[in-house]
């Protein structure tokens, strides 16, 4: 033992070993972290273009959230997020849970159901984002068709054209897209669940929904908070998919727009609530409003995952 | 556990009444464009009269598809190697060494998978301007690999913990030095580990387009996410090219894909599982 111990000590020591953490060290700070910190710190100063002009403490905050139109912007696009948010966890999620559930009870095929749940997981979001956009076409699309080709034309819809439908269409477009990856990781949270805790409950006369309610997803539950905390932070991200079917400005009429469409527009694109001189600072401001959102829901929810793993 | 016989006919339903729904409409997408336009405008759901590759090859003419594909795969198979090589050196420093530092450097790290890197893209532009990167794919590859360290260094020092440290011991004691105990003997044991990031980060890679949007203005510089938005604006009517391009996009990841399901399903929840 002494000579291992001699031996670790000696190589161990050579100083080169430093440099081993480097490379990954500096293109995280360098590409993460300084972008992150400086848009923290760009939020409080005014700017005329790319120009840094002066301090001017909380003003931008304020401005976003006092001022006409950027105070409406926000809380249309942040009402959208949460029922982005909100339609997710319903659809999607609930979705996944049952399948997930099916493919928990060892049906024939569990291997060509995953796949085939997956598969839309492996487009570019703005892939999937174009291919809805001509499927949902109000009059050459394929679902428009199908329906009334079911004799369902009463349902055929401008999906994407009218502000009632297109958020939705939307959403559940993003479902498709996420589906299969819900179903493994509430399918790896089901089989982490050990196989006598089940059977213990079945001897105790537990069956159908009250197994499920009672023993199933309450064993479940980590696997059901990431889901959850995965969801949240894409919904309050959602970008690609509402500008590849709706552009930089959520049409119809903002109905679909989201804080990061908020954001891009405000940094970037000109139009509504976007591209003044000052648009730097605003955008910052947003991006700082944001990343608490994220955060904070983020953080809260491990914090009470962790509690409830230590109870158990 | 046995349903009953009903339960499990409606379980069955289910199972493929949803799996028709996620492949439906990737597979209209391939049926598509094959079609004509006439064909697709007088019946979307019907199959293609005759099997026909027009559509490719106008697409090919109209759009410099193979750039956005050599582009792609320039940036992808760099950032992705970058990232192995950057997060395992950091990943070995953190796993087998006590440093009095490697705690607090491993937390410095993970902060990392919290942040919403877009949300710095106003910087990270201004940054790229005064780096003379706007335009240039090295910007993208510096982001996605700053972007890919954070998960990776997370997967890849949970799995170098995992080693015994004797085997370290008995290499050290025949003459290997650090980067050697790295190199040929940890290294070869972390494969698995390996496979899992380098998965992840493809993914995230080669479908990122908010990235590209914002920093590349050249045709011939686009990878194909940002090459399909140029295509949709300026072919808006000619819905059999459109398909086309979706199918020819979507088409090198199905590939890789199936060459490795089990590995693509398990390695991109294990991220999140872990």
């Amino acid at each position: 033992m002494k000579v291992g111990e001699n031996v670790r000590t000696k190589h161990k020591g050579s100083w080169l070993i430093h440099l081993f953490p480097i490379p990954a060290l500096v293109v995280y700070v360098l590409f993460v972290v300084y972008p992150i910190f400086s848009a923290f710190t760009y939020s409080l100063y005014d700017w005329n273009g790319i120009a840094k002009g002066e301090f001017i403490g909380l003003k931008n905050f304020l401005t976003l959230f006092q001022i006409e139109p950027y105070n409406k912007m926000f809380w249309n696009a942040f009402g959208h997020n949460i029922v982005y948010f909100i339609v997710e966890m319903i659809v999607q999620n609930g979705i996944a849970f049952i399948l997930a559930y099916i493919l928990y009870q060892k049906i024939k095929g569990t291997e060509f159901f995953k796949i085939a749940y997956f598969l839309p997981r492996l487009l570019s979001v703005i892939i999937v984002g174009f291919l809805w956009k001509l499927i949902l076409n109000p009059n050459f699309g394929a679902l428009n068709t199908l329906l009334t080709r079911l004799g369902l034309e009463e349902w055929a819809q401008p999906w994407l054209g009218d502000p009632d439908t297109a958020l939705i269409s939307i959403i559940l477009v993003n479902s498709w897209f996420g589906l299969g990856f819900a179903v493994l990781i509430f399918l790896a949270g089901l089989q982490s669940i050990p196989e006598e805790v089940v059977e213990a409950a079945r001897l105790d006369g537990a069956s159908g929904f009250r197994l499920i309610w009672k023993i199933i997803i309450p064993m479940c539950m980590p696997a059901i908070t990431i889901m959850t905390i995965l969801t949240f932070i894409q919904a309050f991200e959602a970008f690609e998919l509402v500008y590849a079917m709706q552009g930089s400005s959520g049409e119809p009429f903002y109905s679909t727009d989201t804080l990061a469409v908020y954001f891009y527009r405000l940094a970037f694109a000109s139009g509504a609530g976007g591209a003044d001189s000052s648009a730097i600072g605003l955008g910052s401001a947003l991006a700082v409003v944001l990343f608490f959102i994220v955060a904070s829901v983020s953080a809260v929810s491990l914090y009470v995952m962790r509690k409830r793993e230590v109870q158990q | 556990m046995k349903p009953s016989i009903g339960m499990r006919s409606l379980q069955y339903l289910i199972a493929y009444v949803i799996a028709l729904v996620a492949i439906y409409p990737i597979f209209l997408m391939l049926v598509s464009s094959l079609k004509t336009n006439a064909e697709i405008f007088s019946d979307p759901l019907a199959l293609p009269k005759s099997f026909n590759l027009d559509s490719y090859q106008k697409l090919w003419e109209s759009v410099p598809f193979d750039a956005f594909l050599l582009n792609s795969i320039f940036v992808s198979v760099v950032s992705v190697a970058l990232i192995l090589v950057f997060s395992a050196l950091a990943a070995f420093y953190l796993a087998r060494f006590s440093f009095k530092w490697n705690g607090i450097l491993y937390f410095f790290f993970l902060i990392g998978l919290m942040i919403p890197i877009k949300l710095g893209i106003v910087p990270l532009f201004l940054l790229m301007k005064q780096l003379n990167l706007v335009n240039s794919l090295w910007s993208l590859i510096l982001i996605h690999i700053a972007s890919g360290i954070p998960i990776s260094v997370f997967i890849l020092t949970g799995f170098f913990r995992t080693l015994p440290v004797e085997l370290e011991e008995a290499a050290r004691i025949d003459g290997c030095n650090n980067f050697q105990v790295f190199w040929r003997i940890l290294l070869p044991l972390i494969r698995p580990a390996l496979g899992t990031v380098m998965i992840i980060n493809f993914i995230g890679t080669w479908n990122d387009f908010f990235f590209p949007l914002i920093f590349i203005q050249d045709e011939s510089l686009k990878t194909i996410p940002v090459g399909m938005l140029s295509l949709f604006g300026e072919y808006e009517t000619d819905w059999s090219m459109l398909f086309a391009g979706l199918t020819l996009s979507a088409l090198p990841m199905i590939v890789v894909f199936f060459l490795a399901s089990r590995q693509f399903m398990e390695g991109l929840t294990a991220g999140a599982v872990k």
